[in-house]
């Protein structure tokens, strides 16, 4: 088992403002053993996303690196299976096809017949069977959330990135996908790494859970490890004192984290050097 | 008696059957929450509480006496505010006033407008029309709005679920005191398990839809004023929390093959370059 499955090192991500640059991420380091699942939990806006989307490979960092089975994440790809906030789907595909846009992409060598399947037995398994032939405008919120989640585990990712999976649902149907999710997760076990808000669903499907301080210059500020033993039964786990013992504790840690006065606004500096973004590119062109 | 009951009501939208032979029984002053998903039948069951529509069979009954229409007696919140964007707050909550309140003074029902936007602790933002409002604030003026007009009951549909969390904490806990201290008989719809113990006499949860239904009734002994922080540690809480989700997972669960290995397993994928 590789302890050092990813590894997030020294992350920085600085913004332009108005005010000047702003380090929104500074110093975030985190590691991840293969096969963990670990959350970030922190308040909107303090750069849960940021992190994951550095991660994802869909962000640049500014300084640090993301590193993944001892290689450098420089670009997205499809060793890394992300399932967005809003599910993302292609409203004139079918749920079906819209999963197998994906698998046809990373199994090309296989008969087509044979991608069907794979689509269709991923969608059978978030409960989507009778469904496969439907738009997303035919299908609730909750079930384009299945289809989002079917499209990230047929393609077998080896890092399983999840950004608010569950935020814009009913509280119900986000208990109801939660249990989804850890039923499909526990089949192999990906690593996988999320980013939420809600506390219950942290203790839930984590293995340990990174409490975010606030921006900017956000960091990890504690780790929680979570002991209950998998596979995990969310009726014994909810009824059982340790987990609200658990909730306790990252409620209180967001409860101090939304008190803290803001630190000192960064004075000014000089604009950072940028990588040559689309406008260097195109001076480069006009004057080189 | 009852304040307030539905009668073997079901209810059908073309050719969706959304409400099932659902009979209920609400006793004055007490606080009922209706707990179910997000397309359930929730507020087609408030509404038909309300009578802004009638049910297809069955009867509503308020106080003995068959509900064909909305009425000032049963005052419903809208989880959209509904307010009218021309008006400010405090307009907005007269317009309610002195449509029910027609032979009051002036200045009696001035006082009474007054009175209500200095509950929901919005007298700074008297004035504002509700774009210049947030969600919370003009939830609030319509919570004002509803109890100004000195409803015998109470209807909330879902008035919490578009506001962020921080927010609907807050107001939860403001509903948590109205509930309290009004007396108030109070029905209120929700997706929000937690939301529903910290407010309810008795929490009624309607079945996954289509042909919904009401489970079985959770009584909540908590004793009030109840505070959120508190519930974490209480087993009552922890007990009728599993027990209702468990009843409403169960009412939902679609046919779903246990998961097992992994169809195909995937290539090791190089990172993209």
């Amino acid at each position: 088992m590789n302890s050092r499955f990813l590894a997030i090192e020294g992350l920085d991500k600085v913004f332009d403002t108005p005010t000047g640059p702003t380090a929104i991420v500074k110093g975030f380091d985190l590691t991840l053993a293969e096969g963990e699942f670990v959350s970030i939990i922190g308040h909107s806006g303090c750069g849960k996303s940021t992190v994951l989307s550095i991660v994802a490979g869909l962000a640049e960092s500014t300084n640090g690196a993301v590193i993944l089975a001892g290689k450098e994440v420089v670009d997205a790809g499809p060793d890394r299976g992300v399932v967005f906030q809003s599910p993302c789907l292609l409203a004139w595909l079918t749920a079906l096809a819209n999963v197998q846009l994906g698998v046809d992409q990373v199994y090309p060598d296989k008969p087509k017949s044979e991608r069907r399947d794979i689509a269709a037995h991923y969608l059978e398994l978030v409960g989507l069977k009778d469904s496969l032939l439907k738009r997303p405008a035919e299908l609730s919120a909750g079930m384009r959330q299945r289809v989002g989640l079917a499209r990230a585990f047929a393609l077998s990712p080896r890092l399983l990135l999840l950004d608010e999976p569950f935020g814009m649902l009913d509280s119900l149907t986000r208990i109801e996908l939660q249990d989804i999710l850890l039923e499909l997760w526990a089949q192999d076990r990906k690593t996988a790494l999320m980013v939420t808000h809600d506390v219950d669903e942290a203790v839930f499907l984590s293995d340990r859970v990174v409490m975010m301080t606030s921006g900017p210059e956000a960091h990890v500020g504690e780790i929680l490890t979570i002991p209950f033993e998998r596979p995990r039964n969310r009726h014994d786990l909810m009824d059982s004192p340790a987990f609200y013992e658990m909730r306790e504790r990252l409620v209180t840690f967001l409860e101090e984290q939304g008190h803290k006065p803001p630190p000192p606004a960064a004075a000014p500096k000089a604009p950072t050097p940028r990588s040559r973004g689309f406008v260097g590119l195109l001076k480069s062109r006009v004057v080189g | 008696m009852p304040i307030l009951s539905l009668r073997n009501v079901s209810k059908s939208y073309g050719s969706t059957h959304v409400l099932d032979n659902v009979s209920l029984d609400i006793e004055a002053g007490e606080v009922v929450v209706i707990v179910g998903f997000s397309g359930a039948g929730k507020s087609t069951l408030i509404s038909l509480l309300c009578g802004l529509d009638t049910p297809d069979a069955g009867e509503v009954v308020f106080k003995g006496s068959r509900v064909t229409e909305p009425g000032p007696e049963r005052m419903l919140v809208f989880q959209n505010y509904s307010l009218l964007p021309w008006l400010s707050a405090s307009d907005n909550v007269a317009l309610a006033v002195d449509q029910v309140f027609p032979r009051w003074s002036k200045e009696k029902r001035q006082a009474h407008i007054a009175r209500f936007i200095n509950m929901v602790g919005l007298d700074h933002a008297r004035d504002r029309k509700p774009a210049q409002l947030s969600g919370g604030m003009r939830q609030r003026v319509a919570l004002a709005r509803a109890l100004a007009t000195d409803p015998e009951v109470l209807l909330m549909d879902e008035p919490l679920s578009a506001l962020d969390a921080l927010t609907r904490a807050t107001l939860q806990d403001g509903l948590e005191s109205i509930a309290r201290t009004s007396g108030k008989t109070i029905v209120l719809v929700t997706n929000d398990v937690d939301e529903a113990i910290l407010l309810a006499d008795r929490i009624l949860p309607l079945s996954a839809g289509p042909r919904a239904t009401l489970g079985p009734e959770f009584p909540i002994a908590i004793p009030r004023p109840r505070e959120r922080r508190a519930l974490n540690k209480n087993p009552e809480f922890r007990h009728v929390r599993t027990a209702v989700v468990d009843y409403l997972l169960s009412t939902k669960r679609s046919p779903r093959p246990a998961a097992t290995a992994p169809l195909a397993s995937a290539p090791l994928l190089e990172p993209a370059r």
